[in-house]
């Protein structure tokens, strides 16, 4: 039986994986036309440095992603800190709204932002998107951290503010420092989330102004060129980086006691 | 050194009326114990002393100051919580210093009074120790040095002995009221535990569904209870119901005489403490004036120092516990009689 849930475990990572392990190859492939055997070369990170095109786009996504994901994390905190802390009329009714927007498809949320956007004069455009990649972020970070503040009793605060602190203080010196690592991995999640955000963008860009999976997109349709494969790598790095830091930020791995 | 006064102060939680004009003094320099049931609102009128509560109704007195609408954070209370609320990132130091801190005393200053009330808790040595490496017994008393560092104008401990096991909490009952003694702090302590408040308090005030029922020291509050509540909630207490004849109470087969005289006629409930009954010897006979009554032993529970007889009469249970001085002064299925003095006898005002 062991033997039989290890196999099985293992073909599911090769399902998930052998594709991507494809394309990391491929980045390191020579060969334009993946051709075997693999010619290790660094012959297309080469050519990647030159796509100016490319490279703005990268720009663009990080420039985003940051903006996003530092907007997103302190109004989320800000929210989930009234939802957990704050005893107000429609309170849970608040809560629940929170969640259809991580269910409804990208697709239909993007519509209704390019809609909404054009009618309100906001247009497209970076701001456009960092707009829009906020909205999409900020429940997940309102249920990181309020999942984070949950594991955190109010009576630290209580006990604080008896000793002279006040309620700004208090959250300071003694809920801040506590909830950081629910921050972090709120941060990290956003920054995620607004990196690989295609749909969004692609409604929200401009011919001038796009983002690197908008980028991608487009170039693919012109013609590949296994130059995405090198910059797809990059990313996956970066990504896979991103959420094993999330990862071990909020306990993904197994709940450890915090008090 | 100051008193505190509550005076008709009242809460409401939705429908539930959690204080229901609850007014009381609590003496500077003393230790008052909050006992109740759960429910009975001894918390939250803790938490509305300390300013962690708004009352609806009512106001709170440090002294001749009304501190009603002083925020929690300029009252200069202490509060010890059930949880111990230790801040779980700083070190024991860092958590007795934190308030000393918030009232500007820092440096030498600071560092001064944090020995001073560690070496009252007796934690010297643990300064850099952080609150999950120590015990529970430690850890309490880390919360216990942070609420008296800052010399508050009242110290309030919320069960907080209530997670030790009971050896432990045996211990910390004493070395609470030592701690309390040499430091002289107003002290509100709330308790379920009916032995720890005895123990620990010179004054309790016993709590029922919001109200204050019965205040007075521990051996006032035991030997003389005022109401059915007071009586079986603090100690045991065997009640008897019937009508005032003359200066006894008529009962079912018999006649239980009091000390003082209650109004002819009226139909009163009379409480007697369990060990205040004895089982008559062979041969022994009442003292002159004593009450006595008949009883069947159903069961008898053995611990050592005393055991515990429970009886029937009439179909109701009475509870004695007697000193195993000699041998057993009764068998299962005995018939014997019960001895107690007219003075044990407690008129209860309900």
């Amino acid at each position: 039986m062991i033997v039989l849930g290890r196999s099985y475990l293992l073909a599911v990572l090769a399902f998930l994986y052998l594709p991507i392990g494809v394309m990391v190859a491929m980045a390191f492939n020579a060969s334009a036309l993946y051709t075997l055997p693999i010619d290790p070369s660094l012959h297309w990170f080469a050519v990647l440095a030159e796509n100016g095109p490319l490279l703005a786009a990268t720009r663009n996504s990080l420039l985003i992603a940051c903006a996003t994901s530092a907007a997103a994390t302190l109004l989320g905190t800000l929210a989930a800190l009234a939802l957990e802390r704050r005893q107000f009329r429609g309170r849970s009714l608040l809560r629940i709204l929170l969640l259809p927007p991580i269910a409804i498809p990208w697709l239909i949320t993007g519509t209704a932002m390019l809609v909404f956007f054009f009618w309100t004069g906001i247009g497209r455009g970076i701001h456009a998107m960092i707009i829009g990649h906020v909205a999409l972020a900020l429940p997940y970070v309102v249920l990181v951290v309020g999942t984070g503040l949950k594991s955190l009793r109010a009576d630290l605060e209580e006990a604080a503010m008896s000793l002279g602190s006040t309620p700004i203080h208090a959250f300071f010196a003694v809920t801040l420092p506590l909830l950081l690592p629910s921050v972090i991995a709120a941060a990290l999640f956003a920054f995620a989330i607004s990196l690989d955000q295609f749909v969004v963008s692609y409604f929200l860009s401009t011919p001038g102004v796009s983002t690197l999976p908008v980028e991608i997109y487009s170039s693919i349709r012109k013609g590949f060129t296994p130059e995405i494969n090198a910059i797809s790598t990059i990313f996956l790095g970066v990504s896979t980086v991103l959420v094993l830091i999330f990862a071990q930020l909020s306990h993904l791995g197994g709940k450890v006691d915090r008090r | 050194m100051t008193g505190v006064e509550v005076v008709s102060i009242g809460k409401t939680y939705g429908e539930v009326r959690v204080l229901d004009r609850v007014s009381a003094a609590f003496g500077a320099g003393r230790l008052t114990s909050l006992l109740g049931p759960s429910g009975s609102g001894k918390t939250t009128l803790l938490r509305i002393i300390g300013g962690f509560v708004a009352p609806d109704e009512g106001e709170v007195r440090f002294g001749a100051e009304a501190v009603t609408h002083v925020p929690l954070w300029r009252r200069n209370v202490g509060m010890v919580f059930q949880s111990y609320a230790l801040f779980p990132h700083m070190n024991v130091e860092e958590n007795v210093v934190f308030g000393l801190n918030r009232r500007g005393v820092r440096g030498e200053a600071a560092r001064k009074e944090v020995a001073r009330v560690l070496e009252m808790v007796r934690l010297q040595g643990l300064e850099r120790r952080k609150p999950k490496e120590l015990s529970g017994g430690q850890q309490q008393r880390v919360a216990l040095a942070r609420a008296m560092v800052t010399k508050p104008r009242v110290l309030l401990l919320d069960e907080p002995l209530s997670a030790l096991d009971r050896r432990l909490r045996q211990d910390m009952q004493v070395e609470l009221r030592r701690i309390q003694r040499e430091s002289g702090l107003t002290t509100i302590f709330v308790t379920h535990d009916q032995e720890e408040a005895l123990t620990l308090s010179d004054t309790i005030a016993i709590l029922d569904r919001g109200r204050i029922i019965q205040e007075g020291n521990p051996a006032e509050i035991y030997e003389r209870p005022k109401s059915r509540f007071a009586a079986s909630f603090l100690g045991d207490a065997n009640l008897f119901t019937g009508r005032v004849e003359g200066d006894a109470i008529a009962i079912d087969g018999g006649h239980i005489r009091m000390a003082g005289k209650p109004p002819e006629g009226a139909t009163v409930t009379v409480a007697i403490r369990p060990e205040k009954m004895r089982i008559a010897r062979a041969g022994e006979d009442a003292l002159p004036g004593e009450n006595r009554l008949e009883a069947t032993v159903k069961e008898i529970v053995y611990a050592g120092a005393v055991s515990t007889y429970l009886l029937e009469r009439g179909g109701a249970q009475i509870k004695l516990i007697a000193q195993n001085r000699e041998t057993q002064a009764a068998t299962i299925g005995d018939t014997v009689t019960l001895l107690w003095s007219p003075t044990h006898t407690v008129l209860l005002q309900e």
